[in-house]
């Protein structure tokens, strides 16, 4: 066999296709050396590059309300008090299929990296979780395996998980989703760049040893579908949080120190990627010696160092002169920090083992993934599942039993189980903790502001219109964040999405990012940074589309926060907006009638922006005393969340939709909130909607130990309080074991 | 009156006690790093919550051999006072200041999450504003929080009256469902013989704001300052 077939034969293997391994010959004008091959396959995956997704993703909007920071390794908002909100969402769902508690840790590091990189303290995190069905053993292991892995690293971190979402269906049976999203906090002057500047400039290697752990991990795990016979657990990361947290308080008090030029986070492709894209990003170049890396383990080839995932490393441009300030702060710490390098003018990665050159290439060039303009195609099931005729259905027959079952199905049962594992008060600022909001609001010490934070999709609606689900997505998250007194501010997406070479899974994208950027358009919110996770099927299909939207809100004033549990006995209820006759993707649909069709809900997006002002400004004039979207489940399930919440019992009078009762209680119709307040502020908030543009209804009270709802005069829900309560909080528990 | 908070490598409620004893108390606080061995300007010495050292090996195991830790013996053995929280009150019993250990909690789970205490002595510093058998919310957030003593050591707690908190319902009633891990006659904090050195699982730092879920917490610390400022009023 010749080099070259052999050389090609490696690209393969590493995951590149014959034409990127051409143009690797044409940039070179020579064969690649094995480095320089595990180089180019990483940088120029999907998961590091973006080749598939990129055309896209210049969709999205970058400009909005807030002044917005981005093109680092996260995106950021300055929201006045000169301090800026720096934040991310990101995937890490084929290693936590493969190792589900270590692949969970390691995504919960990675993000966590990703935002003190930037110079802000990470004060926040949120996780969106998606795995098969709860009723099977490989669901509940997944389920098991992952909130272990959160609170096994978020907890010791001391960064307090404050929010999320849980999902389950089967389309998530083989590749199950994990969004993590973190979020940071820095003031005037404390952001960092990764942009490496200054000729002479040392480079440095901080935080923990390199091993042989995850190498790969981006362009094997991350970048190809799972198939039957799989043994990927070797390129699965291992994660220690303890070394974490000393690397943050480190890295803050270099930062602090000011002798840091650039820093980047090591996540996916280690050292080959930190380098590559802080020289690109500067215009500069990097001299590096491999064999100057502190290694874990003996005998590691340069490749594998280049490609190494070993978890909690950061890379470290250092001011010439200054560099014993920043050795002295690691030593404090108990970690590492080696000088393996330096800045160079010629813009090249050159890299040397032991005085050898191994690899010298052009930064641009591995900074430059090729873009590829794949196909798109409806796939042809699409519009006969769309036109479903769901008029036949018959109406609810019991509606006790039909809300009793919606409140125990896993997608919209109380998460509690999960959410108590996590430490979400670390940090004493968690001032409307999970379970208690729509959102999750938290404090900023020193400051009036506080922080609305919320991560949500629905999926089954993006499975039946990528573009609607899409847009539902961002409405929802502003609605959500709406409802706890936030201004929604701007957004991280994660999209989720399965094999885009195959023309109706790009589709499926490339409608959802179209969808996002119409709704952030519409919202104001910019998208300021994200993360795209393809290749997410199993043997038999794709997952449903997840386009997980993770939002940012800001509160001028903290104490003006909302939740979403009533009150006080006697306080009215009322719906602002409308119900309209539409049961499609409904979660009704699916666990009444065991159907996932038709059309999702529709959604006006001037009706949504006319009801978030009005129910965003009657928190702020302190005139509601709950607030809480209607989302999965319909009204019914919205009423008997706050009552759950708060509780205390409610009583409210509706009236049919086309004479059905099933969609007045149950529809998932958008741009609804429930609220309730003194009887006092009735008017002022009938006006307020009225100058808005939004529709108000009164439509009950507050009070007793029961949940009672009349449609057109007819009982058709009237349960205690109690029954409701355990219905919804006791699935998740019963599920893994401990009820 | 000054306090000190130490910080060990994975200490993570160090901020979260020197803000709240700053904003309730409004004395002096200042950090102490663990290799530090100079406290003798320090009142009272507080070691907070977290994963010292990674809650490798076993929680505290590592930290009570921290060059701080001799100090902080001298400062109790004085009669200066010593708070332990979560973390901390680990390493307190792992460098023998109080009794017993803390184990995997029973349902093998972290948690967090509010939880009601009651106070079982009033007549200590840290607890003399509160009224006898009053319940509090202090929330839990721990993996490994379930007390345990042998049967002579726990009798000799009990006997001393050294619990100073047992988890409970939220009327009072220490019972085996308000017991969140399993811990021995569902305790929750104690103190040593003298009284200057208390250890408690839950946060009484995250109990000092209104906005972040309430103040039960603030008299723990106000009344530290208090029994300290009468301390040298009847000294002088």
């Amino acid at each position: 066999m010749s080099v070259e077939v052999s050389r090609l034969t490696q690209a393969l293997e590493l995951g590149m296709n014959e034409q990127e391994y051409r143009n690797v010959l044409e940039i070179l004008g020579r064969e690649p050396t094995g480095t320089e091959l595990a180089m180019y396959s990483v940088e120029w995956s999907e998961h590091c590059g973006y080749p598939r997704s990129r055309p896209l993703l210049r969709m999205l909007p970058k400009a909005g309300k807030y002044p917005t920071i981005a093109e680092e390794d996260a995106g950021g908002i300055a929201i006045g008090d000169g301090l800026y909100v720096v934040f991310k969402m990101e995937s890490h769902n084929h290693p936590s299929q493969v190792e589900p508690k270590q692949g969970a840790a390691t995504g919960i590091g990675g993000i966590i990296r990703d935002i003190f990189t930037m110079g802000a303290r990470p004060v926040a995190l949120l996780d969106s979780l998606r795995f098969g069905e709860l009723d099977t053993d490989l669901g509940k292991h997944l389920l098991q395996g992952v909130v272990d892995g959160i609170q096994f690293y978020g907890n010791c971190v001391g960064v307090p998980t404050v929010g999320g979402e849980i999902y389950f269906h089967q389309s998530y049976r083989d590749n199950c989703l994990v969004n993590v999203m973190c979020v940071g906090i820095a003031r005037e002057g404390q952001l960092a760049t990764s942009k490496a500047r200054g000729v002479g400039n040392p480079v440095y290697v901080v935080g923990n040893r390199t091993g042989r752990d995850g190498i790969g991990g981006c362009s094997i795990l991350a970048s190809h579908e799972f198939s039957e016979d799989d043994q990927k657990r070797p390129t699965v990361q291992i994660g220690d949080p303890f070394t974490e947290k000393c690397l943050i308080e480190a890295t803050l008090e270099m930062l602090a120190s000011g002798a840091v030029v650039a820093i980047k986070d090591m996540g996916a492709a280690g050292i080959t990627c930190s380098t590559a894209e802080m020289a690109a990003a500067g215009g500069v170049g990097m001299d590096v010696d491999l064999a100057k890396v502190p290694m874990r383990e003996k005998g590691m080839e340069p490749w594998e160092i280049m490609m190494s995932e070993s978890q909690e490393r950061m890379l470290v441009v250092v001011e010439h002169g200054r560099e014993a300030e920043v050795e002295a702060i690691f030593e404090k710490w108990g970690l590492i920090a080696e000088n393996i390098g330096a800045v160079i003018a010629e813009p090249v990665m050159r890299v040397r083992f032991s005085g050898e050159i191994v690899a010298e290439v052009p930064c641009a060039s591995l900074a430059a993934a090729p873009v590829y303009h794949l196909p798109a195609e409806e796939p042809a099931w699409l519009a006969p599942l769309q036109q479903t005729d769901l008029s036949a259905l018959p109406d609810v027959a019991d509606g006790n039993a039909a809300l009793l079952a919606l409140l125990s199905s896993p997608n919209i049962a109380s998460k509690r189980w999960a959410f108590e594992q996590y430490d979400h008060m670390v940090q004493t600022n968690t001032t409307v903790p999970p379970g208690a909001g729509d959102a999750a609001v938290i404090r900023i010490k020193g400051s009036e502001l506080g922080l609305g934070l919320t991560a949500d999709c629905n999926s089954r609606y993006c499975y039946l219109d990528p573009y609607l689900g899409a847009q539902i997505a961002v409405a929802e998250a502003a609605r959500n964040l709406v409802c706890v007194g936030a201004d929604p501010a701007a957004v991280t997406d994660c999209l989720n999405f399965g094999n885009p070479e195959k023309p109706d899974r790009f589709w499926q994208l490339k409608r959802a990012v179209e969808g996002i950027a119409a709704a952030c358009t519409a919202l104001k919110v910019p998208v300021v940074s994200g993360n795209v996770s393809l290749y997410n099927e199993g043997p038999d299909a794709a997952v449903f589309p997840t386009p997980t939207i993770g939002m940012v809100g800001v509160l001028q004033r903290i104490d003006q926060h909302c939740t979403m549990g009533f009150k006080q006995s006697g306080h009215q209820v009322a719906l602002v907006g409308v119900t309209r006759p539409e049961l499609g993707g409904s979660e009704y649909l699916a666990v009444q009638h065991g159907l996932e069709a038709g059309m999702p809900p529709a959604l006006d997006l001037n009706a949504e922006v006319a009801v978030q002002h009005v129910v965003l400004e009657a928190i702020r004039r302190g005139l509601v005393a709950s607030a809480h979207d209607c989302a999965e489940g319909g009204l019914a399930v919205t009423l008997a969340e706050s009552a759950i919440a708060g509780n205390l019992g409610v009583s409210v009078a509706l009236t049919s939709v086309e004479g059905r009762a099933d969609m007045a209680l149950f529809a998932e119709s958008q741009s609804r909130i429930v609220i309730s307040f003194d009887q006092r502020q009735t008017h002022a908030l009938a006006a307020l909607a009225e100058e808005m543009g939004a529709d108000f209804h009164l439509i009950g009270s507050v009070g007793g130990d029961r949940v009672t709802i009349l449609v057109d005069g007819a009982q058709q829900v009237n349960l205690p309080l109690d029954t409701v309560t355990a219905a919804y909080h006791t699935p998740l528990y019963a599920a893994m074991g401990e009820a | 009156m000054k306090f000190g908070v130490v910080i060990f490598p994975g200490s993570n409620c160090d901020a979260d006690c020197h803000d709240a004893i700053l904003a309730v108390t409004r004395q002096e606080v200042r950090y102490v790093w663990h290799e530090e061995t100079g406290i003798s300007d320090i009142d009272c010495i507080v070691l907070p919550g977290g994963f010292s050292y990674g809650d490798y090996l076993r929680c505290g195991a590592v930290a009570r051999f921290s060059p701080v830790m001799g100090e902080i013996v001298r400062h109790a053995a004085v009669g200066r006072f010593v708070i332990g929280i979560c973390n901390g009150f680990q390493v307190l019993t792992e460098a023998g200041l109080l009794p017993g250990a803390l184990y995997r909690n029973d349902c093998l789970k972290f948690v967090c999450t509010p939880q009601p205490l009651r106070v079982e002595r009033t007549d200590l510093p840290f607890t003399h504003f509160y009224a006898p058998r009053q319940v509090v919310d202090f929330p839990i957030a721990h993996g490994e929080g379930r007390f345990f003593a042998d049967p002579e050591t726990l009798a000799r707690i009990e006997g001393e009256g050294q619990v100073v908190f047992r988890y409970c319902t939220p009327d009072g009633q220490v019972t085996a469902e308000a017991n969140p891990n399993g811990s021995l006659h569902n305790i929750a904090g104690i103190c040593n013989a003298g009284g200057n050195v208390l250890g408690l699982m839950p946060h009484p730092e995250r109990r000092c704001d209104r906005l972040t879920g309430g103040t039960d917490g603030k008299k723990l610390f106000k009344g530290l300052v208090e029994s300290l400022l009468l301390r040298s009023i009847s000294r002088r």
